[in-house]
């Protein structure tokens, strides 16, 4: 049962994937990035109860932090770099 | 019982994590691509978080920690996301406000 929930969280993650290669404009890219962590830390918090180790919540939680840091950084810079030239 | 409200709980939120998949490809516009694909999202990862405190009552606090994080910091990324596209790309906009108009 979970395996197959955690073989669908990550055919979601894979077609964020698609977007986040497709994407004509960066903001399109940095969106589905958003998207890929969030889904992204889901995916590890099934896989901790999955096989048992509550390490990878820790793991999810970094990752969450590093999702959010990122995306603020990229959108940021997408509006900082119009301004300079 | 309490495996039965679990497991259905993550079955929802995988659900709901594919339909803003998909929804982030099929949508035609940037904006709409926002709309699909940090709402559906948040809520299906806290579905999933549900689900799991359901299933593993000892894992309860570090899951209500993540959710905070997540309910926290999810609106503020949309946010700046949505104004940097404002900014750089412009989208319809009939209301006849604007205050960004300095910005741009």
């Amino acid at each position: 049962m979970i395996e197959f929930l955690l073989f669908v969280i990550a055919l979601a993650i894979f077609l964020s994937f698609i977007r986040f290669i497709k994407g004509p404009h960066l903001t399109d890219r940095v969106v589905a990035f958003d998207t890929m962590g969030i889904i992204a830390v889901s995916f590890l918090v099934l896989l901790s109860i999955s096989i048992k180790s509550s390490l990878y919540l820790d793991i999810a939680f970094v990752f969450a932090l590093i999702g959010f840091i990122g995306t603020i950084i990229f959108a940021r810079f997408n509006v900082a770099k119009d301004r300079d030239a | 019982m309490l495996n039965t409200i679990g497991y259905t709980s993550i079955t929802l939120g995988a659900i709901l994590l594919l339909i803003s998949a998909i929804g982030l490809i099929r949508m035609p516009d940037t904006i709409t691509r926002m709309h699909a694909g940090t709402k559906a999202s948040t809520l299906g990862s806290l579905f999933i978080f549900a689900g799991v405190a359901f299933l593993e009552p000892s894992l309860s606090f570090k899951l209500i920690l993540l959710a905070l994080f997540i309910l926290l910091t999810n609106p503020l990324s949309s946010s700046i996301l949505a104004r940097s596209t404002y900014i750089k790309h412009g989208f319809l906009n009939l209301s006849g406000m604007d205050d960004l108009k300095d910005k741009k």
